[in-house]
């Protein structure tokens, strides 16, 4: 086996030792009558939706860094997220509790909030008649904006109870109790990460250049819309559950380019895995350092986001913003 | 003549309503290695771009072996037209061997793993190129020399009968400038096609082409022979530049003094 093959196997083992050991971390006595019912219907959802949301979110990062050839590029850069959860703070302060077809109104209107954000950069780029990558990256940062100060009017209008749920939610969150989250997240996460790993050699071509990949045969407009589509259908369903969780998708696959290298074959089910461990161990440590309080996931992923994004633009040399 | 592999006909493109190219026709058959010279602005690089389909519309008539472009599905015409881009000073750290690799693309369906021919195709191309022994280097370590040199590897990878290159030569120092065209040309005498490059060195196209078409203001303003070209004023007026023309010292065949 390759030395690449073995370090994706060991990413591999890593995530099933991490996602089969944390929900045991900081329990209960197992001789304690509570330690069963908390284990199976507290632990194992939450460590099973916070390996979903990290998968997702990670595979998005990695499509959007691809896409844009911009290792800074994140589900974040295209507004994707403040969007999705503009959806669900409105629906919050709403107070709307229907669901469709099994989808909560949550998640419905973080994925139209989601779906609105991009439909709106699309817009912008097609008035200016360029997809170039610093069009959409601006008016992902104008929208991204412009959707952050949404929220924040949303939460100006609402009463102190109101005002406070949308704030905790805004920081994020992997508390579940029961299976109904996981099953909520479930379907979006498998199709957009089936649509992403399926589509890793039209992703190595399109990091490489979308001139490059077009004169390779790739049908760039048909693939553009596929994986933007599949990216913010996930963000959009993982957002609405637990909040706009930052930098995962910045982080994990910037580290597992470095473990395994830029070929997308290897690079997708790396960055699933490792996204999905890395969530659950940033999630084990919001649950484990002020026990028995607990700290917002999204403040521990900001707190190791926040230095990793400053140490990516130290090291890099100043002009390069690409993957390397 | 036998059906041209490419012919443009009454070919115009504009961005913006600025008109880049201008009722451009000409046709390259079988085995033709073409030169198209053109100074800034000329759209020398636009022309390669549409007959690619990396700029889309105009009007007229672009067809590749006697179908428009139009009509193929994106894959389809990659398997028949292989473009070689300036090779980017900003590289992704695939390795040599991935980046040639991916040359494929067009061959291979959907997740399909890449078949012993595909192997073959790489391999033929690392080593017709001299870049074999660069395989297991990735891209961001090379120098531009060798870097243009995997480009060049990449464009024959991909087994079209016709080759665009857009300034394989460019900022190339005049060794390395003589190695990428020495290989160019052998390469094409192995492999028949057509090859369409274009270069800013007016004798480059001159000792490495049979044809010369030169642009200017989006116009074809010549094609043909490279003798033909500097007979009479017509380069000078190409470029509006007064240039000076004598005999090599070693060969006698023309060449331009800048």
């Amino acid at each position: 086996m390759t030395r690449r093959g073995w370090v994706v196997a060991g990413i591999a083992a890593a995530a099933v030792a991490g996602a089969a050991a944390a929900p045991f971390l900081g329990i209960l006595p197992l001789s304690d009558p509570l330690s069963g019912p908390v284990l199976r219907q507290l632990r194992v959802p939450r460590a099973a939706l916070a390996f979903l949301a990290g998968t997702g979110l990670a595979l998005a990062g990695m499509t959007f860094q691809a896409m844009f050839r911009n290792a800074l590029a994140t589900p974040f850069t295209l507004g994707v997220a403040s969007g999705a959860a503009f959806g669900a703070t409105l629906s919050i302060r709403l107070g709307w509790t229907f669901s469709l077809l099994g989808v909560s109104a949550v998640s419905l209107s973080a994925f139209l909030g989601a779906l609105g954000s991009l439909l709106l950069v699309y817009g912008i780029a097609s008035a200016r008649r360029t997809f170039s990558t610093a069009v959409l990256l601006l008016s992902g940062v104008a929208v991204s904006f412009f959707f952050s100060s949404l929220i924040l009017f949303v939460q100006y209008l609402s009463d102190f109870t109101g005002s406070f749920r949308i704030l905790r939610w805004l920081m994020g969150g992997l508390d579940a109790v029961g299976y109904a989250a996981v099953l909520d997240v479930l379907p979006f996460v498998l199709s957009g990460s089936a649509v992403i790993l399926f589509f890793g050699r039209e992703l190595n071509l399109l990091a490489v250049g979308e001139d490059f990949a077009v004169s390779r045969g790739v049908d760039l407009s048909r693939v553009r819309v596929v994986l933007f589509g599949a990216s913010t259908l996930m963000v959009g369903g993982i957002v609405a559950l637990c909040g706009p969780i930052g930098f995962v998708g910045m982080m994990a696959p910037h580290i597992c380019r470095l473990l395994v290298g830029p070929e997308h074959r290897w690079l997708g089910p790396a960055t699933a895995l490792f996204g999905g461990l890395f969530l659950l161990a940033c999630d084990s440590l919001a649950r484990l350092l002020i026990a028995p309080a607990e700290i917002p996931v999204g403040v521990v992923t900001a707190l190791l986001g926040g230095p990793f994004f400053v140490w990516l633009l130290l090291r890099r040399p100043a002009g390069a913003g690409l993957l390397a | 003549m036998s059906e041209p592999l490419l012919e443009l006909a009454g070919f115009s493109f504009s961005i913006e309503s600025r008109a880049i190219l201008r009722d451009v026709s000409f046709r390259v058959a079988d085995l033709e290695r073409v030169a198209v010279i053109g100074p800034n602005g000329a759209g020398k690089t636009t022309l390669l771009k549409c007959v690619v389909r990396i700029l889309r519309g105009g009007r007229g008539r672009i067809a590749v072996d006697g179908r428009p472009i139009e009509e193929y599905a994106q894959a389809e015409l990659a398997r028949r037209v292989a473009y070689v881009p300036q090779a980017d000073a900003r590289p992704v750290p695939f390795t040599v061997r991935e980046f040639v690799g991916m040359a494929r693309y067009p061959h291979l369906g959907p997740l399909a793993p890449s078949r012993p021919e595909d192997e073959r195709a790489v391999a033929r191309a690392l080593e017709d190129t001299g870049t074999a022994t660069l395989a297991d280097r990735t891209m961001d370590t090379l120098s531009g020399g060798e870097r243009q040199k995997c480009f060049l590897a990449a464009g024959l990878a991909q087994e079209a009968r016709l080759l665009l290159l857009d300034e394989p030569t460019a900022f190339l120092d005049p060794a390395h400038k003589a190695e990428i065209l020495g290989t160019l040309a052998r390469v094409h005498g192995e492999r028949g096609g057509a090859v369409l490059f274009v270069t800013h060195d007016v004798n480059e196209a001159l000792a490495r082409a049979g044809r010369v078409i030169a642009l200017r203001e989006g116009a074809v303003a010549f094609d043909g022979p490279g003798e033909s070209l500097t007979a009479d004023g017509t380069l000078r007026a190409v470029y509006a530049h007064d240039f000076a023309i004598g005999p090599h010292p070693r060969t006698g065949r023309a060449v331009v003094f800048p």
